[in-house]
């Protein structure tokens, strides 16, 4: 019984350094596991020019404008920042406006527009039929944090 | 046919979709099948043993054998 | 052993499932329970998935996907919270069965995780516009993928199946520190992967009518991997006492 004791103490603490362990790499690490940055972010400690980054936010409301071709330019916001941003290909289907983007890049020659080379579309947790979502758009009861009600 | 048509579309998501499914279907049945049939083998193979052996019916005569 | 010895001690009551003889047969009793409700639970919840609910207002008809990837996902830790319960009472209390079980379900978890894996890559494409990125839930969940793989291979590494049995059984008890980083990771960092939906505070995001495909199938995949639990820890167990005879193996790995 003394044995399978010891053998039970030794194995909880065991997970416990280990857990303490990884929780520490994981906070020195924190930066590189952040997967985008947001405009405040970016606000706050500016960004050279020709350093690749990936910004997170949302497309600004009313911010979309096709250029020539496949370009397009729009506003990566986290409602206390935007950025500007230049694409030059296919979004993905889930590009809208009010919806979560993360665009890979790097600042312009100019120090103002983000060029991104990639454009990702970012979802929320809330899965819900057409109906519904207008149905709740329509009686005012659509929860700001939800995002953009329903295109249309 | 029409309704069939765009059920099989997937509102054109098609291409995503169904592999999705039949993915998720061929591994579950694979793995499903294949344990079965690992099981089967084994008591297979013991009840072979044993009728070629009466003597190994026993626990006794099992450790008796071993030894 | 008389019944009051049996009672007597608190913790071998609470252990009286590590039995295995006791293990058969009241896995004998609910095999075909388990399996008659997956058939049923498959059924309904397919037909949910594919035909009688409705396509996403922002995801369209890519929203079924989920329903298999969510409940492969969920195995994919349950399954391997499962193998470290079994694994720590083999290597804390030695009992064998812990280490059958956990041996039995590695191949289901990799196999859930891969789908897991598999499936979120071909909702990936045509929602976020990628396959596959490097943030920290893709990420870590292709650790536990790696950490199936490995207890496969170090339980068969070695000539002495006990140290095998060992070796795999502390890497199963090791990877548990990445359940709650695959779970909190979107939480943590900010992520690609989008947070929980039904395990948040408060009520679930998605709406009833996509609740009821996802939980049906979520139900068929638990019992998908009762049943085949069952058939490979019997197996498990056969080929122990064909080696114990001394016989080579003819039914596989």
């Amino acid at each position: 019984m003394t044995r399978k004791r010891r053998r039970l103490h030794v194995a909880l603490l065991g997970l416990l350094s280990l857990g303490t362990a990884t929780a520490l790499v994981l906070t020195a690490f924190e930066d590189n596991l952040v997967f985008f940055v947001s405009p405040t972010k970016i606000a706050e400690e500016g960004l050279e020019p020709d350093r690749y980054v990936r910004i997170g936010g949302l497309v600004e409301e009313g911010s979309v404008q096709q250029l020539e071709g496949n370009r397009v330019l729009f506003r990566v916001t986290d409602l206390a920042h935007a950025i500007p941003v230049t694409y030059d290909g296919i979004l993905p289907d889930l590009f809208r406006e009010g919806q979560g983007v993360v665009a890979q890049g790097s600042i312009g020659a100019d120090g103002e527009i983000f060029v991104a080379r990639e454009v990702l579309a970012r979802h929320d947790e809330n899965y819900m039929p057409a109906e519904v979502a207008e149905a709740l758009q329509a009686s005012g009861q659509w929860r700001p944090e939800s995002g953009q009600p329903p295109p249309r | 046919m029409e309704a069939l048509l765009a059920f099989l579309d997937m509102g054109g998501y098609a291409a995503f979709v169904w592999p999705c499914f039949g993915l998720a279907a061929a591994v579950m049945i694979y793995l499903f099948v294949a344990s079965r049939r690992e099981l089967k083998a084994r008591e297979a193979r013991l009840e072979a043993l044993r009728a070629a052996s009466p003597r190994r019916r026993s626990g006794a005569a099992q450790r008796e054998a071993a030894s | 052993m008389s019944r009051a010895a049996t009672t007597a001690s608190e913790s071998r009551s609470l252990h009286r499932f590590a039995n295995p003889a006791r293990f058969l047969r009241a896995a004998d009793a609910v095999y075909p329970w388990a399996l008659a409700g997956l058939v049923v639970s498959l059924g309904i919840g397919l037909f949910l998935a594919l035909f009688a609910s409705p396509p996403d207002y922002q995801q369209g008809d890519t929203v079924r996907i989920m329903y298999v990837h969510v409940p492969s996902a969920w195995m994919a830790l349950f399954v391997y919270a499962s193998m470290a319960a079994g694994s720590a009472s083999y290597l804390i209390w030695r009992h064998p069965l812990g280490v059958i079980t956990a041996k039995a379900a590695a191949p289901v978890g990799a196999a859930f995780t891969f789908l897991a894996l598999a499936t979120g890559s071909l909702w990936g494409k045509p929602m976020w516009g990628t396959w596959w990125v490097w943030d920290a839930r893709l990420t870590s969940v292709l650790i536990l993928f790696f950490l199936y793989l490995g207890y496969i291979a170090l339980m068969n590494a070695f000539e002495n199946a006990e140290r095998g049995q060992k070796a795999a059984s502390l890497l199963c008890l090791v990877g548990v520190i990445n359940l709650p980083i695959i779970k909190f990771s979107v939480d943590w960092w900010n992520t690609l992967h989008q947070p929980a939906s039904v395990s948040r505070i408060g009520t679930p995001a998605i709406h009833e009518s996509m609740l009821w495909p996802l939980g049906l199938m979520a139900l068929a995949f638990t019992l998908y991997f009762i049943v085949v639990l069952i058939l490979r820890t019997k197996s498990e167990m056969l080929n122990a006492r064909l080696r114990a005879l001394g016989v080579a193996d003819l039914g596989g790995r």
